[in-house]
């Protein structure tokens, strides 16, 4: 049953990445502008131009092209950036760590922030830190990322400078990294001074992110430990003499989580797809970063190669979740 | 019943607010030429960077001051009104019209009508929707028509999913079963029956979207690819003011402001629209 269901999903992730990766090829090859052109300088001639084309493939019908670079991508070639003149492949693995961090960074948040505030709420239901939770949520869930960003620029950036608003790291720091996940390495190398300065970084980028991630979890999460309050169980365990807070924590919270971590899974890839536009407000050197340049510079290559990863991390964010749940699910577990 | 009483009442209350700022910023925008202080795009650089009417320094006539080139700011905040709302009725229609259509055949229809439009559906929730709307622009070349086109090709899946969800709801009940039996057609059960139950929906969906599309045309004029550089958006003040944050805080404060009031007013419109005429929650 559970092989069969992964397996049927592996099937359908397949055939989403393979439509995506038609959809931006199409999108961009109707893109009017010679990126060749663009590269040379202006006394190039023609037969110059030419050579460059059929280097890069370009001479070739759509097609064609097409076939030529899906079969590079499954031997995991990619091709090569136009304007950076560097394997694709590398430059998206050197900038993925940067946004991945970034990302499991605001998840954190938004898990820690929602979980509380829902916790809260539930056990203060009916009261007044109920309903300003409730209005704090609706707030923070109106509001997208790129203006909190604004906002957390504005206030911690220059009313209260109190935290970094841009880059990943500080410059004047000698880093001794060998891999690309500085947080990571940073704490497993016991060097927090480096730590305390890359989440210093992160941390505006971070709750911009995070801010209305938390705030669907608050809500959604919320109305199920309501529900399940009222179940026997539960009301079994008050009876036993556990405070509010102990039967949240040891009874309700576990079967209530449930639709809370299927919706999790999709607004992540959503938190994901914000890391482009708040990366390039904090000009924090991630992968999002990368894509609007390449998108400006009309770096073809370069701009599939991105798109392509966004959508394979998109894809298996969703699979794991929905194999968590069919985990997780004794009904999906036995039936 | 109390409860729902209370609800019912914040939601007046809500519409009525957020109502009000979308009136004003229509007004703003339609009589532009005839309320702006100034002109949007006359530079004086004797006036660079002129604060607030409340501050110290600051010159009558420019009510919340000037930006690095001697703008007024205040007049490009109304100008800018225009292309955000033009492009949020624009796009959120458009988008509503491809989404709700195709929501409609897939929930109504099933079989492979359905699966082939939720599969496309997957495709399209593969992209990350900021760097896909900033391609396509920069693919269809910067201008209002692209800005609206990008907005609605990304953003239709959110009125296919969630009307897809309510027409499959609806195609089971009772009233629509009773119509087939009294001889109506299926697409005219579809259009005559299912529709006007889910359009509760649609409409508070469009005003969410309406608020989504100013915010994407927003980070398109930030990262400097939304309408030609000479007319003043929102999101174009945005990033002036991002520049200079430190010598003139005004220029990212008035427009930020602006942006959040009016994201706010049409989702809690939406809301509120939808709760007066939900006749479920009603």
């Amino acid at each position: 049953m559970l092989l069969q269901r992964f397996l049927i999903r592996l099937l359908t992730m397949a055939i989403t990445l393979l439509g995506v990766a038609v959809v931006v090829f199409v999108v961009i090859r109707v893109a009017p502008g010679d990126p060749v052109a663009m590269m040379l300088p202006p006394g190039a001639t023609d037969a110059d131009i030419a050579r460059l084309r059929a280097l890069y493939g370009l001479d070739k019908t759509i097609v064609q092209q097409f076939f030529i670079w899906l079969s590079g991508v499954i031997r995991g070639d990619f091709g090569t950036s136009i304007s950076l003149r560097q394997d694709v492949l590398g430059l998206v693995f050197n900038r993925l760590p940067a946004t991945l961090e970034l990302a499991i960074v605001a998840l954190l948040m938004a898990l820690a922030i929602g979980g509380t505030t829902a916790i809260l709420g539930a056990r203060e239901r009916g009261t007044a830190v109920e309903a300003g939770i409730e209005i704090a949520s609706g707030a923070a869930l109106s509001i997208p990322d790129f203006l909190w960003g604004l906002v957390l620029i504005l206030l911690f950036g220059v009313l209260v400078p109190v935290f970094d608003i841009s880059g990943r790291v500080s410059p004047q720091l000698d880093l001794p990294f060998v891999t690309q996940f500085y947080l990571f390495e940073s704490i497993v190398r016991l060097r927090f001074d480096l730590t305390k300065d890359l989440l210093g970084h992160m941390l505006m980028p971070a709750v911009a992110l995070a801010l209305p991630l938390a705030a669907i979890i608050s809500q959604l999460l919320k109305q199920s430990l309501k529900e399940v309050l009222d179940l026997d169980y539960v009301v079994l365990a008050r009876v036993k003499g556990f405070s509010e807070t102990q039967v949240i924590l040891r009874e309700a919270l576990k079967n209530a989580a449930l639709p809370t971590l299927t919706l999790v899974g999709v607004q992540f890839t959503f938190l994901i797809g914000g890391t482009v536009i708040v990366e390039r407000l904090f000009s924090y050197e991630g992968l999002g970063n990368m894509a609007i340049d390449a998108v400006i510079n009309r770096d073809l290559p370069l701009i599939q190669g991105i798109v392509l990863v966004f959508a394979l991390l998109f894809v298996l964010i969703n699979l794991t979740v929905d194999m968590m749940y069919a985990l997780l699910n004794p009904r999906l577990r036995h039936g | 019943m109390d409860e729902g009483r209370i609800s019912r009442h914040g939601s007046g209350a809500r519409l009525w607010l957020a109502g009000g700022w979308l009136l004003l910023a229509s007004l703003a925008a339609i009589f532009a030429p005839l309320i702006a202080p100034q002109n949007p795009l006359a530079q004086d650089l004797m006036f660079e960077r002129l604060p607030p009417f409340w501050m110290s320094g600051a010159e009558p006539g420019f009510w919340l001051g000037t930006d690095s080139l001697g703008r007024d700011l205040l007049s490009r905040l109304i100008f800018g009104a225009r292309i955000a709302l033009i492009v949020a009725f624009a796009a959120a229609l458009a988008a509503c019209l491809i989404g709700s259509t195709l929501g409609l055949i897939a929930g109504y229809f099933g079989g492979w009508a359905d699966r082939i439009i939720s599969r496309i559906v997957d495709v399209w929730m593969a992209f990350p929707p900021v760097l896909f709307a900033i391609l396509l622009v920069a693919v269809l070349g910067t201008g209002l028509s692209s800005v609206i086109i990008a907005i609605a090709v990304i953003d239709w899946t959110r009125f296919c999913r969630v009307i897809r969800a309510e027409t499959m709801g609806q195609a089971r009940m009772d009233y629509v079963e009773n119509a087939r039996i009294a001889g109506y057609g299926r697409i005219g059960i579809m259009l005559r029956e299912v529709l006007p139950n889910v359009v509760p929906s649609i409409v508070a969906l469009l005003s969410l979207e309406m608020g989504i599309a100013v915010i994407v045309e927003a980070i398109l004029s930030f990262v400097n690819l939304s309408i030609s550089t000479d007319d003043p958006t929102w999101g174009g003040i945005i990033a002036e003011g991002r520049l200079s944050i430190h010598q003139a805080w005004w220029v990212l404060v008035f427009p930020l402001v602006t942006l959040i009031l009016t994201v706010l007013s049409f989702s809690q419109f939406g809301e509120g629209l939808k709760a007066r005429f939900d006749p479920v929650l009603r």
